[in-house]
């Protein structure tokens, strides 16, 4: 075999391989995809015909549309604190060093580490002892803190990039460090906040595990609400919830990918 | 006054100092409360049918060593390792062929594809690998269509449906992790072993693979740890038949009402999960130093 021949072939296996493991990766969700559009009640491959049936039934169902509800006040309100609270941090970490920085960082990066059921179970604990069982502050908080690490990260890498001599020359032309701020150094941070802004929002409108503990009937969040019907019932209702939640995720990341690059933001972009 | 005297004199006035630390430090006394809850309800006696706790006692944590927890422990410890070894060698390809194309839409379409499933959330996927794994679903479908089975293999509440359904979710984070490594290797080291006349294998077995390393490692260590704490995978997947130790702390919790056992269950979860990393560290650092001198 003539070295050539052989170069074709190793990349035609190589290729054959990297295409079966993604198949491997996404046909979970096109099998939900076709599920969807089952008119069938019980499991059927291939579908015997095409039916919306479950869209309907999956956008009029109460406890749907009530987690939906609860899933974006609860998201709303955990990403936006969790932007502020991080931007600020980030700014913190990056500019000035402090006692005990190191711990700080450790700690609010340890949710990453800590299983979101501990983490859940604890503001579980916490919210019976303040009284707050049954509101939403508690899922807020216990999402917080969840995502926090995404926002930190994100606007950390965001600062570094920032040319330090930018905000130099604002402040040697003799504006305050607050026109500094909200003139110069913010609106460099936009695209670094807006990225860590919509991971934490994907984050926190998707989390299941420590929302099952801190949630209650009246605050569940969409997940809660569909693993209650997953225990309930078999119909493909929840494939249609599924697809609808696959595709968007599929065209935020498309466009998160054209309008921040997902690979700069991931650091994975070749040489 | 210089230039620079005006910077000093900026940021010798740490703008924003306080204002911008204590938003972070109530977050974070928030969860240490949160987790000294945990801490605290596991030194406490189970009064059985009250959610009061009695006095202090040390037997809660006597508990894990009776065999029947013991297993579930071990449970955890093989299929997080198994994930974690399984996801590494499957998600190397991947990673490979993300960093390395040439064509702008193959790596937008890689990259997408890879980490999409990481953003739609545990229990869409877990979902979607009821549908695969049933007697009546996908894979079973298919099997039986092509005629290489008569009747439905059992994969749904088997240890091997778990782990299958777990390697999926774990492969988009390896790959970030391994891309990231092979985005760093300097090409120039392999030009060389290629102009030296190593073959394309071998400047791959002895040359990329070694300099990424520190990702292989971190990057195994971290999905270990991460499937340690999956809940929703066993929950539905194992539907009883496979436990593992946050459905542990999930029936004691909040089936039996047990909130100190559920403690103690949860805090072992975090030290295992806390003890793997912390035994990796060294490791990690030895190599990236070796690795990297500059």
């Amino acid at each position: 075999m003539s070295p050539a021949l052989a170069a074709k072939l190793r990349a035609g296996l190589f290729w054959g391989a990297v295409a079966a493991l993604l198949v491997y990766m996404t046909i979970p969700a096109l099998v939900v995809l076709m599920t969807s559009f089952s008119p069938s009640e019980l499991l059927e491959f291939p579908p015997s015909g095409l039916s919306l049936r479950w869209y309907a039934r999956a956008l009029t169902y109460p406890d749907f549309r009530d987690a939906f509800a609860n899933g974006l006040i609860v998201t709303g309100f955990a990403s936006g604190v969790a932007l502020a609270v991080g931007a600020a941090f980030a700014y913190l970490v990056d500019r000035y060093s402090f006692a005990g920085r190191g711990v700080l960082e450790a700690i609010l990066s340890s949710p990453l580490i800590v299983p979101h059921f501990t983490t859940g179970f604890g503001f579980l604990l916490l919210g019976a002892r303040l009284g707050l069982s049954r509101s939403y502050g508690i899922v807020i908080a216990a999402h917080v803190v969840l995502v926090l690490p995404f926002v930190v990260r994100s606007v950390y890498v965001s600062l570094r990039n920032i040319d330090p001599r930018l905000e130099r020359a604002a402040a040697n032309l003799g504006a305050s460090p607050a026109r500094v701020l909200a003139r110069v150094t913010l609106p460099l941070l936009l695209p670094g906040m807006a990225g860590g802004w919509l991971v934490a929002a994907v984050l926190s409108l998707t989390e299941f595990t420590a929302s099952l503990y801190v949630t209650a009937e009246r605050t569940q969040t969409l997940p809660v609400a569909m693993y209650g019907y997953i225990r309930e019932y078999s119909d493909p209702t929840i494939a249609a919830i599924s697809a609808l939640l696959i595709i968007a995720t599929t065209l935020l990341m498309f466009a998160a990918n054209q309008y921040l690059g997902l690979g700069r933001v991931l650091s994975i972009d070749g040489h | 006054m210089s230039a620079a005297d005006s910077l000093d004199s900026f940021m010798q006035q740490r703008p924003f100092f306080l204002a911008f630390l204590l938003p972070a430090m109530f977050a974070a006394g928030l969860f240490l409360t949160a987790l000294a809850f945990v801490l605290q309800y596991s030194l406490h006696a189970f009064i059985p049918g009250s959610l009061e706790v009695g006095g202090f006692t040390l037997d809660n944590f006597a508990r894990v060593w009776r065999p029947i927890y013991l297993w579930v422990l071990l449970d955890t410890l093989t299929i997080s390792l198994v994930t974690a070894l399984a996801t590494l060698v499957l998600s190397y390809p991947v990673a490979y062929a993300l960093v390395r194309t040439r064509r702008n839409s193959v790596r937008t379409l890689l990259v997408v594809l890879a980490i999409t499933p990481l953003f739609t959330g545990e229990i869409v996927r877990t979902y979607a690998w009821i549908l695969m794994l049933g007697s009546d679903g996908f894979l079973n479908s298919v099997l039986e269509g092509l005629g290489l089975i008569s009747t439905p293999i059992a994969l749904l509440y088997t240890r091997l449906g778990v782990t299958v359904a777990l390697v999926q979710f774990s492969m988009p984070v390896m790959i970030i992790l391994l891309a990231t490594a092979i985005a760093h290797v300097d090409a120039d080291c392999e030009r060389a072993a290629a102009n030296l006349g190593a073959r394309p294998t071998t400047v791959f077995w002895r040359v990329t693979l070694p300099l990424t390393m520190p990702g292989i490692v971190s990057g195994t260590v971290v999905i270990f740890a991460w499937t340690m704490s999956a809940f929703s995978t066993p929950q539905l997947i194992g539907g009883g038949k496979v436990l593992m130790i946050s459905n542990l702390v999930y029936l004691q919790g909040l089936s039996s009402f047990n909130f100190p056992f559920a403690a103690v269950l949860s805090l072992v979860a975090l030290v295992l999960a806390l003890g793997a990393l912390a035994l990796i560290r060294p490791a990690t650092r030895r190599l990236e130093a070796e690795v990297a001198p500059a």
